[in-house]
């Protein structure tokens, strides 16, 4: 039984079904981050948390209470809204402090509460302005000051970097990250952004039409997905998906796939249990940091194996270079130290570091185990 | 772990509530002032009301006796030259306004509120001044004989043949001036880097209006007709301060046919069945236009 | 639409300029020549117009016309001039602007921000009752304020104009709601606010503009109102505009154009001069009623 649990929870509107039986337990103190493209039901799972939305089916219960039904002023959460929601007649002060006093929490308490948040987030000097005079990154603030002095059970955070510049996201990230390592509050929190929620979650939900792809941690979720969606929607650039086939060798599994003058090689597999796909189809997940010039690859690595391909384009970006290249008719991406020497239309030598690569069943689409 | 109803609480039911007990009221009104009004006066309209309404079902005659009538035809044929004047007049002023007031125009600001003002007025304020206007023993004509061009004639309001028209100028002068604000916020929103690529494709201002500017203007033309349609078909005012439906029945509309046959005629019925005409032809319009206009906005 | 002349792409020669403007201020004459000619001629006295050409100031200015417009002129059969129907036509508009705007704020509030099945159907029931030939619900109407004992009456004529009046002011409210974001209402549902408090503290601070449209738009139509004040009006209820009508077309005695005219700049003074204060808002309303959605 965990702090927020979400068990065999379904939506529909009318005949469409939005959600499938999602189940998720959460402990006290995690960063649940639910995350997949716009359409995903992520958005209605959280105003389900939420209370803005009636559960279809199944149960969410916070501290072992069963919300379902329960007006969302009556769940002690608080939420951040993508667009901030700051009440534009209201100054920042009453602003944080409206729920405080719809909740009958008496003057003296909630200008103290204001005053630690206020001071906590860095923002006492704003407190007599409206949202109107405020930055993007002022009325962040704000939004979630207004959460903060609730003190809820739960936060939730509905895409609130999403109105942010790339800069300002960054910042705010870091900000969101240290917050929840200082108070230790428990968060969900909603995103499009692979990136984001890789960097601030401690488990992760990648949801897709409905379905909870994969539940688990970051590194769980990056080096082990558990289907072709979580793979490529999770990392950037995404996880390289070829075509391969399986052949045994000497007891041992290869996968064989067509380089850019249509010869084939061989890439042997770690994973011995691969050897029970021999002669069939598969397709081998390669991640493009897994895939490098001979000298940059990772030393730690039981195997690595060459490949030699012609480049079809180099794209320097300052640290890496990614270089592109046609495996079995597919374009793939190799991330490559800045100072490795590759030029476009040239034959290379490739390592590639199939510790890193995971297989997928071409017809269910879920990875090998 | 404390069961618990998966009910929704008393507060989240009563919150769902109050905002259709709030919405009632009007909701009550609606249904009953407008819809079953309509209803009311459409089961009037088979009946054989004379003075006051009776119950006693005739079918359709009244229509069938309606359209017998010579005053109801006269009505329509004022109705279908008001309306097509009215409407093709307005819409050339105010777009043609509406282009020229759209030239970087020195004192806009002046000669937009002019143009605008006659909406504020009551038509029988339109119509007070406009039958003065237009009398040819103290308006107009009057002044060019003083004036000393003698040989001036007009005299609209007084000639059976002619007099529909004054209704038009009139009409014509509240309004136009309305279609021009709604040209004008239509050409406003018309993306400047459009018209700078069309220069720079060649085309003469007269080809940038023609093929550029005026299709671009669609929703505009379209809400410019459904205003001025229903309009046209309500008026009445105007009629009763211009022209009191007069000289004869030269001016009267479907509006104060209705009117007089309902209340000084004593024949309801027949009164009825026209306003329930008057209905289906507004109706005709408004309800594909309203209909498209909420369901593209439908989520 | 804004009062600024925006940047135009489009370029003109000298010629099409003294064009344009000739054009422009020609308009502009002819939908201030009525204007004028009331006005003038409302300061002149009877034999002047009479004799007179209508276009030429006064030479006797006079301000009897004006004062017997409103205390003595004969309306009908009574000697009382327009003022006991000015105050008729105040008492009436009041009190139906008043209720019908406030009607209209909360349903455009329940129809944006409390959505519920059939919502987009009820409001087009609404909105269509503001198209309807009003000629459909004379008779029915007629009946319908007998029975509840308020023929004739203000305050019949006040219900009528909230019936019919609540379409518009629902649709003005239900727009501008909609650009309202929805996210604040279940930010206030979260922190424990409920649905008049929401409506209170966080809608109708920020309504200001829409009401003035609103108000402007009822005022307006419901002063302008002829046919429900002609339909429903005692005597002792007449609204201005009819009996402006009345004035104009009494048959006794010589016709007194002068105090015609005064009568009728009265009768137009109150829209008019909210038109001068608040045009901006009077612009939008219209723009507003005519593209819906």
């Amino acid at each position: 039984m965990g702090f927020l649990d979400i068990s065999h929870v379904s939506k529909a509107y009318g005949a469409v079904q939005v959600l499938h039986e999602v189940d998720i337990s959460v402990e006290e103190g995690e960063f649940i981050v639910l995350v997949g493209p716009s359409g995903c039901g992520k958005s209605t799972l959280m105003n389900m948390i939420a209370g803005l939305e009636p559960i279809t089916k199944g149960d969410i219960s916070i501290r072992g209470r069963v919300m379902n039904g329960v007006h969302p002023s009556k769940r002690n959460i608080a939420m951040v809204f993508q667009s901030y929601a700051l009440y534009p007649n209201m100054t920042v002060a009453q602003n944080m402090t409206f729920g405080l006093e719809m909740h009958g929490v008496p003057k003296p308490e909630r200008e103290r509460l204001l005053a630690d948040v206020a001071k906590l987030l860095q923002i006492d000097h704003l407190l007599e302005r409206k949202p109107g005079a405020l930055s993007g990154g002022q009325r962040q603030r704000v939004a979630m000051g207004r959460a903060l002095v609730r003190n809820p059970d739960v936060f939730l955070f509905d895409e609130p970097l999403s109105n942010l510049d790339a800069k300002l996201r960054v910042d705010m990230r870091t900000e969101i990250k240290k917050l929840h390592q200082n108070l230790g509050t428990t968060i969900v929190y909603v995103t499009h952004d692979q990136i984001e929620a890789l960097t601030l979650s401690t488990r992760i939900a990648v949801m897709n039409k409905g379905y909870i792809q994969q539940l688990g941690t970051p590194k769980e979720i990056y080096d082990t997905p558990a289907n072709l969606f979580v793979a490529t929607f999770m990392g950037s650039p995404a996880m390289n998906i070829i075509p391969a086939t399986v052949r045994v060798e000497d007891g041992a599994p290869y996968a064989e796939i067509t380089d850019a003058r249509g010869h084939l090689q061989s890439l042997k597999f770690s994973q011995a249990n691969m050897a029970e796909w021999n002669g069939k189809e598969i397709m081998l997940g390669i991640r493009p940091e897994a895939i490098t010039d001979i000298d940059g690859a990772d030393r730690k690595s039981q195997n690595i194996q060459r490949f030699s391909n012609i480049v079809t384009v180099t794209e320097p970006a300052g640290s890496d270079t990614f270089v592109t290249m046609t495996v079995s008719g597919r374009d793939v991406v190799a991330r490559m130290r800045a100072d490795a020497s590759v030029a476009a239309r040239d034959s290379f030598e490739f390592a590639v570091n199939m510790d890193k690569a995971v297989a997928f069943d071409p017809k269910t689409e879920a990875r090998i185990r | 772990m404390p069961i618990q109803s998966r009910q929704a609480d008393l507060r989240t039911r009563l919150q769902d509530l109050i905002p259709k007990i709030v919405l009632a009221p009007s909701l009550a009104v609606v249904l009953i002032f407008v819809y079953g009004f309509i209803a009311f006066t459409v089961y009037l309209s088979m009946t054989d009301s004379k003075m006051l309404p009776s119950f006693d079902f005739i079918g359709l005659e009244n229509f069938g006796r309606l359209f017998a009538l010579p005053a109801w035809n006269t009505a329509l044929v004022n109705l279908v030259i008001f309306a097509t004047l009215y409407i093709a007049i307005c819409t050339v002023i105010g777009l043609g306004l509406a282009i020229l007031l759209d030239q970087k125009i020195r004192g806009e600001g002046v000669l937009r509120p002019i143009y605008l003002y006659p909406m504020a007025l009551s038509f029988i304020v339109t119509g007070t001044a406009w039958k003065w206007f237009l009398d040819p023993g103290l308006g107009l004509e009057n002044t060019m004989h003083l004036w000393g061009w003698t040989s001036f004639e007009f005299n609209w309001i007084k000639d059976r043949n002619m007099a529909i028209y004054t209704l038009v100028l009139a009409a014509v002068w509240q309004t136009s001036g309305f279609v021009m604000a709604m040209f004008l916020a239509g050409l406003r929103g018309i993306d400047n880097e459009i018209l700078k690529a069309a220069q720079i494709d060649g085309a003469s201002n007269v080809a940038l209006y023609r093929r550029i500017v005026i299709p671009m203007l669609r929703p505009a033309f379209l809400s410019a007709f459904v205003i001025l349609f229903h309009m046209a078909i309500k008026s009445y005012d105007l009629v009763i301060a211009l022209t009191g439906g007069g000289p004869g029945r030269a001016t009267e509309l479907p509006a104060t046919f209705m009117y007089s046959y309902t209340f000084t005629r004593n024949s309801m019925g027949i009164g009825a069945a026209s306003a329930v005409i008057m209905l289906m032809t507004v109706a005709a319009i408004m309800i594909p236009y309203l209909y498209s206009e909420l369901g593209a906005k439908k989520e | 639409m804004s009062a600024v002349s925006q940047d135009t792409a489009v370029k003109t020669s000298r010629v099409a300029q003294v064009f344009i403007y000739l054009t422009l201020v020609l308009f502009a004459l002819f939908y201030l020549l009525p204007l004028y000619v009331m006005l003038t001629n409302s300061l002149k006295p009877l034999s002047e117009i009479t004799g007179g050409d209508m276009m030429s100031l006064p030479r006797a200015l006079t301000f009897e016309p004006w004062l017997s417009a409103w205390a003595t002129a004969q309306v009908g059969v009574s000697p009382t001039g327009l003022r006991p129907y000015f105050l008729n036509s105040i008492l009436m508009v009041v009190p139906a602007v008043a209720i019908s705007t406030v009607m209209g704020a909360l349903n455009g509030y329940i129809l944006t921000k409390w959505r519920f099945r059939g919502d987009t159907l009820l409001f087009g029931l609404m909105l269509f009752s503001c198209f309807i030939p009003f000629q459909i619900v004379l008779i029915p109407m007629a009946r319908m304020l007998g029975l509840m004992g308020i023929a004739g009456t203000t305050q019949g004529l006040v219900l009528v104009h909230v019936v019919y009046g609540i379409g518009f002011s629902t649709l003005y409210f239900r727009n501008y709601y909609a650009s309202f974001p929805t996210e604040l209402v279940r930010a206030a549902m979260i922190d424990g606010a409920g649905f008049f408090r929401i409506f209170w503290r966080i809608m109708l601070p920020v309504s200001g503009p829409i009401a003035v449209v609103t108000i402007i738009w009822q005022f307006t139509n419901i002063w302008n109102d002829f046919l429900f004040g002609a339909s429903f009006a005692g005597l002792n209820a007449m609204p201005m505009t009819v009996a402006l009508n009345n004035l104009v077309n009494s048959s006794t005695g010589v016709r007194e154009y002068n105090v015609h005219f005064a009568g009728a700049i009265m009768a137009a003074l109150p829209t008019l001069l909210v038109y001068i204060v608040a045009g901006r808002f009077f612009v939008r309303g219209l723009m507003a009623g005519s593209v819906k959605g």
